[in-house]
């Protein structure tokens, strides 16, 4: 008894020891070679204690790396914790060791073959994270088996070893088929397999932003949505993150979803509330406003926004942040809700200014009092920044809701009197804004801010209240003396300071000549002649040329009326607004900026936007149709590698010109382009100079019609191909029947608006009696009017130029959409363009000028006289050498040759004479571009095959490929 | 995904550190600890921040501040929550969460890391099945070890991680089955300086600590479920039954839990059980200066309010403070951390000074949720059940108060507040 109390003690006192703070203190020089000596001690123990200083010293950040043979000999253990902590240590050190680490993949691939499927998972972890290019290939194989694996927890496992093998070497990956593998995962029938697969997938997604690798159809929805309610909380992130990408078909599919996941809601874990909140916002776009289920949903929304404030600072934060996104986008989510964005004393300060910030944006006529009341609590807080803030927020209060501007006003001037250095400071700056938003209502406090002239030090303020000294300077008795003070100093003042001063001055001079001419004359040598600023000096000679040639354009210049400030300048602009939304939760919507802004290594990123709403069984455009190819990095093709083009298209004239059709081009002009255009550009075209043209295309009549007959000034052209194309129709007779419209292709975006400070254009092109117009709709997603539009084309490989100025009219407000068509002609200047049919167009508006390029069918170039003679046929086609010849396949075509026929004559494509071999049918057809170059097609249909064969003939054979992808396009619609 | 997490103490040193890709060179840390320095209170450190090549979320709590760094676009709630996970393990691991313990137990502290996190996915964050794979260390466990050669690392597979419950382990056992749940319900309020109430919010959670035998299914359900409109359950709730009846369905964890938090908005009248007057003047040209609180009970019902704390941040220039309360005790704080204010003092009016107070206290008077029955399924025994009621302190807080300009804090503290009662405090003032 006594002998086993005496082991007790000594157990007790070695057991108080045994706390792993002791592994700490080994921190004398020859630690490693004590420890080299443990770790190779015969006893099990000794190596066990040994192991676990190496991992101590390891964790503060020791270099214990030189041990590493001895500690991966430890490695062929049976003890379970012994194999973790070697494994720990081999993953931070292996990367270092290469060489030593093939030393562990026997052990590895052991493993792996375990019964006890902890050790198989614990292995595929472990071998992942060794991230040494020579071992990952003895991977493969034990990965492999263990995707397959009968035990979920291994697969589970194995699916994230799946990511990190892609992150060391991603070409191993694909070749060995592990993403397949992996996208069959995905349909697994435990739910945490699911998840696992999917958030591999989604990281690997990431570093290939065009790979199709998460496929998302209704069934795989279906399968993430069942696998949502049974997984744990950071797989059901993984799977929202990951639904809020998919596009649902219609409104039904859309709601069907937004039902499954709204239970996410409630759940404790935040970031699964915040993703889900991101599906719902998402997914709500395409829901009729009209359904019930819309009110429902948006009643749901608020409660657990409001949950969130609830929680831990750094979590409120990140949910201000993006309620603040919400709020904008849906302000009715949370309009009643004012209260809870009331801050407590004890917030920390970046989730006070975050509170602050969307009370602004709450702010209402309904609520305006208290919210008044608060931010003057506020304005007498200790942070300065705050401070700051919240007296800046009275100022927006006022702009945003008129009938609170009295009451903010006298708020302020309340807070002046505290004469606070930066309370006054920051009270000045908004009344300055105050007084731009309403005129000539409270300049009656002028008085009192000019009392505080002297406390004034910040730039910004001190601009703001020369601003207002300047402005109303006939109200203000002594403003020459208030603005002499100033400029004493002039030179040590900013240059914001000093811009305004100038301006204030000149203004004064204007209103009360007589009595500052001094000053005007001071201020003006000081800004032109002593000061090195280039902003500066330019300004002041403008004011000092306006006064000397013309006091009153000056006055009209200079006391010219000012454009009211605009109470919502600080919102997001709508398009950033949408991407941000379907970015709820990230680190995007957290910095408010598009992910490929900030995001290292974000190859690619693809823009997401908000799907729009739809009726039922309508198919919504893919988020990113059309512009998947072209967000990459690199700015859009929209001018290719020629450099020279730039500059070509930089220079272009973009002033507005109102004078109607551009300058007729004189008909020689027009032979000089045409002569161009067979002589140079089609040079590289033909590609084989020596052969002379006019013989190629069928002798004179046809350059003669190609030339002669529309009259120089194609808007004097109109009606000439119209009669032609009638005279076409009946001449066609019996063969072929009526002819159907051309074939227009839908308008898409050509230039969205991310790309272009908010215009949106999206257009097609479409031939009609013979003119070639462009149909765009200009789309303004920006926050301002946009006016002065005008359109320049590059130089292009057919000669296509604007036929006229484009015509809109008035000025394009917010969120408006104006059609504009622009007539086009073919004269313009020529230059071969890569691929054929591209063109590349200026837009230029009061803003900016936009590039961007565009493809137009080439149809769109065949002109109505494109019907060949027969004999002409014949002996052009026999003439062109069988060189220039090329043949097409054109795939699922379910017409028969005369409804083929029928169509292709729409665009102009004319059909000369049909042969009937063995039942297929040979048409042959012929159509002229506008430029005067032929191409002659065979079309053979086989009744029953939906294959059809094309054979086409031309000079230039460049043309075929442009001309057989505008046969499928037709044929196809 | 989460490539590292660094652990720095108050005083700036990184004492662990742990990376779960490729190593991030601790030299990252500098970003934070520029944002640390200029930030003026520790709590005020943003939670995130862009370096060049990674981006640092971090949580402060027991004092440590728990810093990831990130690569690449990952939803930072996600790392946040994670990151209290990790606070909330180690806690329930070693009882506290400090950086000595930390150290005391860093084997098990990396063992945790490294089952919690695989590759920057989570992996196992229960503390059910943690404690299946590593078992939490307690000294007899250490002694036990140390005799017998063997580890705190469990053998088994984690069974719970793959059943559909994975909050719950299987095979236990208990001989008292007991099963308890703790109604606590803080009120939050801001009073302006009339003393009508601006805001006030109920925040409530049911924690429960469940020791049954085997699968107990329970059913819980309440008196007045309508107040349950803003909810966030733990994962073992059946959402669609509650949808449906407003019943609580669900087989609980093994052990203490979170079964629900719920949030009661200002909407529905929250009424304040005691009311705050105070009055602070500094006289012109003396050094000293008069503090007066009031502090009675309102709308009691005869009903005590019990354990009433007042805390009071008093402008900067105050010194010293002597104060006769009519009941109970204060203390006086004259922490001042330095550069907290510009020097502003002096020049605003004083005499409209006036410290803003927080209130703590129990109260019984809001309606509160009440549990109707509880019942369970699946399993034979009879439990001993066991329901409380409590009003905890919330954070009241008068904030018509013109300035804080200090951070000096006087707290007083009195047992119970009778329903007739009023406590006055006044003082000499500052000096």
């Amino acid at each position: 008894m006594q002998e086993w109390a005496n082991q007790l003690c000594e157990n007790r006192q070695f057991g108080s020891k045994m706390t792993d703070s002791k592994y700490f203190t080994t921190t004398k020089k020859g630690e490693i070679f004590e420890l080299k000596a443990e770790l190779n001690s015969d006893k099990k123990e000794k190596k066990k204690e040994a192991v676990k200083k190496v991992i101590a010293s390891m964790t503060v950040g020791k270099d214990v790396s030189a041990l590493f043979p001895d500690v991966v000999n430890c490695m062929q253990t049976d003890n379970l914790e012994l194999k973790k902590l070697v494994y720990l240590y081999l993953m931070n050190y292996a990367k270092s060791q290469p060489d030593m680490a093939i030393m562990a993949v026997n052990t590895f691939v052991k493993d792996c073959e375990d019964p006890n499927p902890l050790i198989r998972a614990l292995a595929v972890r472990t071998m992942g994270c060794i991230r040494v290019d020579k071992i990952t290939e003895y991977l493969c194989e034990p990965l492999r088996k263990c995707l397959k694996d009968e035990d979920p927890y291994v697969r589970k496992t194995a699916a994230v070893c799946v990511a990190k093998l892609h992150d060391i070497n991603a070409q191993l990956v694909e070749d060995q088929g592990f993403l397949d593998t992996l996208k069959d995962l995905i349909s697994d029938s435990n739910p945490m397999v699911v998840a696992n697969a999917v958030a591999a997938l989604s990281e690997i997604a990431e570093s290939h932003p065009n790979s199709n690798l998460l496929d998302l159809n209704p069934q795989t929805i279906n399968k993430l949505l069942t696998a949502l309610n049974e997984c744990t909380e950071w797989g059901q992130i993984f799977i929202l993150d990951c639904l809020a990408n998919y596009t649902p078909r219609d409104d039904r599919e859309s709601q069907s979803i937004c039902e499954r996941v709204t239970p996410r809601l409630s759940h404790a874990n935040s970031a699964v509330v915040l993703s889900a909140v991101k599906v719902l916002m998402k997914f709500m776009e395409m829901l009729p406003k009209d359904l019930d289920y819309y009110g429902t949903l948006l009643k749901k929304l608020a409660p657990p926004l409001v949950t969130l404030l609830s929680a831990e600072p750094e979590l409120q934060y990140v949910a201000l942040r993006n309620i603040n996104l919400i709020v904008q986008r849906r302000p009715e989510i949370l309009k009643h809700e004012m209260k809870v964005f009331f801050v407590k004393y004890n917030d920390p300060i970046y989730v006070k200014l975050e509170k602050l910030d969307i009370m602004i944006r709450l702010a209402s006529q309904a609520n305006i009092a208290q919210v008044l009341a608060e931010l003057k609590e506020y304005a007498t807080e200790v942070d300065v920044d705050f401070v700051r803030k919240a007296v800046r927020a009275i100022g927006r209060c006022a702009i945003k809701v008129e009938q609170s501007a009295e009451r903010c006003v006298s708020t302020l001037l309340d807070l002046i009197q505290t004469k606070v250095n930066y309370v006054v400071q920051e009270a000045i700056v908004v009344i300055k804004d105050i007084f731009r938003k309403y005129p000539n209502k409270y300049e009656s406090v002028i008085a009192t801010l000019c009392e505080n002239l002297d406390s004034l030090d910040e730039p910004e303020a001190r601009a703001a209240m020369i601003w207002i000294v300047g402005e109303y300077a006939e109200r203000i008795d002594n403003a020459d003396e208030l603005l002499e003070s100033f400029l004493e100093g002039f030179h040590d003042e900013s240059t914001q300071v000093q811009l305004q001063l100038l301006t204030a001055i000149v203004k004064l001079f204007l209103k009360k000549p007589t009595e500052t001419q001094e000053l005007v004359q001071q201020v003006l040598s000081l800004a032109t002649q002593d000061s090195d600023n280039p902003d500066l000096r330019d300004r002041g000679y403008i004011y000092w040329r306006l006064l000397s040639t013309d006091p009153v354009a000056a006055k009209e210049v200079v006391l010219a009326e000012k454009p009211l400030i605009s109470e919502e300048t600080d919102l997001i602009e709508p398009t950033l607004l949408e991407e941000l939304i379907c970015h709820i939760g990230t680190l995007a919507s957290v910095y408010h900026k598009p992910p490929s802004a900030f995001v290292e290594g974000s190859r690619g990123v693809q823009h997401k936007r908000l799907p729009g709403s739809t009726g039922s069984g309508e198919s919504v455009e893919s988020p990113d149709t059309g512009s998947a190819a072209g967000v990459s990095e690199a700015p859009p093709a929209v001018i290719p590698s020629q450099g020279d083009l730039l500059g070509d298209l930089l220079n272009l004239d973009l002033t507005p010109t109102t004078t109607g059709p551009p300058p007729p081009p004189a008909s020689s002009g027009m032979q000089l382009g045409a002569m161009d255009l067979l002589g140079g550009g089609l040079d590289s075209l033909m590609g084989d100079e020596s052969e002379p043209l006019g013989g190629d295309l069928g002798g004179g009549p046809a350059i003669g019609t190609g030339f002669g007959a529309p009259p120089a000034t194609m808007p004097a052209s109109f009606n000439v191909p119209v009669s032609g194309g009638l005279d076409d129709l009946f001449d066609l007779g019996g063969g072929v029947g009526m002819a159907m419209g051309a074939f227009n292709p839908p308008k898409t975006v050509w230039l969205p608006a991310m790309k272009a400070k908010g215009l949106e254009i999206s257009g097609t092109f479409v031939r009609r009696a013979g003119v070639i117009q462009m149909e765009m709709t200009l789309t303004n997603k920006a926050m301002s009017v946009m006016t002065d539009f005008a359109i320049q084309f590059n130089r292009n490989s057919f000669g296509l130029a604007p036929a006229g100025p484009l015509q809109v009219l008035s000025p394009l407000s917010p969120n408006q959409s104006i059609e504009a068509v622009l007539p086009l002609s073919t004269v313009g200047p020529v230059m071969k363009m890569e691929p054929l049919n591209n063109l590349q167009v200026a837009v230029k508006n009061n803003i900016d000028v936009f590039y961007f390029s565009c493809q137009y069918p080439i149809s769109m170039l065949f002109a109505e006289d494109g019907k060949m003679d027969r004999q002409v046929f014949l002996a052009t086609w026999k003439d062109i050498p069988n060189d220039n010849e090329s043949q097409f396949q054109i795939k699922d075509c379910h017409l028969n040759s005369d409804a083929a026929s029928n169509k292709l004559q729409g665009s102009n494509i004319f059909t000369i004479a049909k042969r009937t071999v063995e039942g297929q049918d040979m048409l042959y057809q012929s159509m002229k571009l506008t430029n005067g170059i032929w191409v002659l097609a065979e079309l053979r249909v086989q009744a029953g095959n939906p294959n059809y064969t094309i054979s086409l003939k031309c000079r230039a054979p460049e043309v075929s490929q442009c001309v057989f992808q505008n046969y499928e396009t037709v044929l196809k619609n | 995904m989460i490539h590292s997490l660094f652990l720095i103490n108050a005083s700036g040193d990184i004492f662990l550190e742990k990376h779960w890709k490729s190593v991030v060179s601790r030299s990252v840390c500098d970003y934070f600890f520029e944002a640390q320095e200029r930030a003026t209170e520790p709590e005020n450190v943003p939670p995130v921040i862009p370096t060049p090549h990674h981006y640092l979320i971090s949580v402060l709590r027991h004092r440590i501040y728990f810093v990831a760094v990130i690569q690449s676009e990952v939803p930072p709630l996600f790392v946040i929550e994670f990151l209290h996970r990790v606070v909330d393990t180690f806690q329930d691991y070693f009882g506290v969460c400090t950086e000595a313990a930390i150290k005391d137990n860093v084997v098990v502290v990396y063992e945790l890391l490294e089952e919690m996190l695989d590759n920057g996915f989570p992996l196992a964050t229960e503390s059910n099945i943690l404690k299946e794979l590593i078992k939490p260390p307690t000294i007899l466990r250490t002694m036990v070890n140390t005799i017998t050669g063997s580890t705190n690392v469990g053998e088994q597979l984690p069974t719970g991680q793959l059943s559909v419950v994975p909050w719950r382990r299987t095979g236990v056992k208990y001989t008292n089955n007991e099963a308890y749940f703790d109604v606590v319900e803080e009120i939050d309020a801001i009073i302006d300086k009339s003393g009508s109430t601006i805001t006030a919010e109920i925040q409530g959670v049911i924690d429960a600590c469940v020791k049954l035998t085997g699968m107990p299914d329970l059913t819980l359900s309440f008196m007045n479920p309508r107040l349950l409109d803003d909810v966030s359950f733990h994962p073992c709730v059946r959402f669609k039954r509650w949808e449906a009846e407003r019943i609580l369905s669900f087989i609980p964890p093994d052990g203490n839990f979170r079964l629900l938090s719920y949030h009661v908005s200002s909407q529905n009248l929250v009424a304040i059980p005691v009311y705050i007057k105070h009055n602070i003047t500094f006289r012109e040209g003396s050094s000293q200066g008069r503090f007066d609180l009031t502090l009675g009970p309102k709308q009691t019902m005869g009903k005590a309010v019990e354990s009433v704390l007042v805390s009071s941040q008093l402008p900067r220039g105050v010194l010293n403070a002597n104060l006769n309360p009519t009941q109970g005790t204060y203390t006086f704080d004259p922490v001042t951390k330095a550069g907290r204010t510009p020097a502003e003092v002096g020049s605003r009016s004083a005499g409209s000074d006036a410290p803003p107070a927080r209130l703590a206290h129990t109260a019984r008077e809001v309606e509160r949720l009440k549990v109707n029955r509880l019942d369970m399924y699946g399993e034979k025994y009879k439990p001993f059940k066991g329901i409380k009621y409590m009003t905890k302190a919330g954070k009241f807080q008068r904030d018509d108060l013109v300035c804080i300009t200090g951070v000096s804090t006087l707290t007083y503290e009195t047992v119970t507040l009778e329903p007739s009662s009023i406590i006055t405090f006044t003082s000499a003032g500052p000096n």
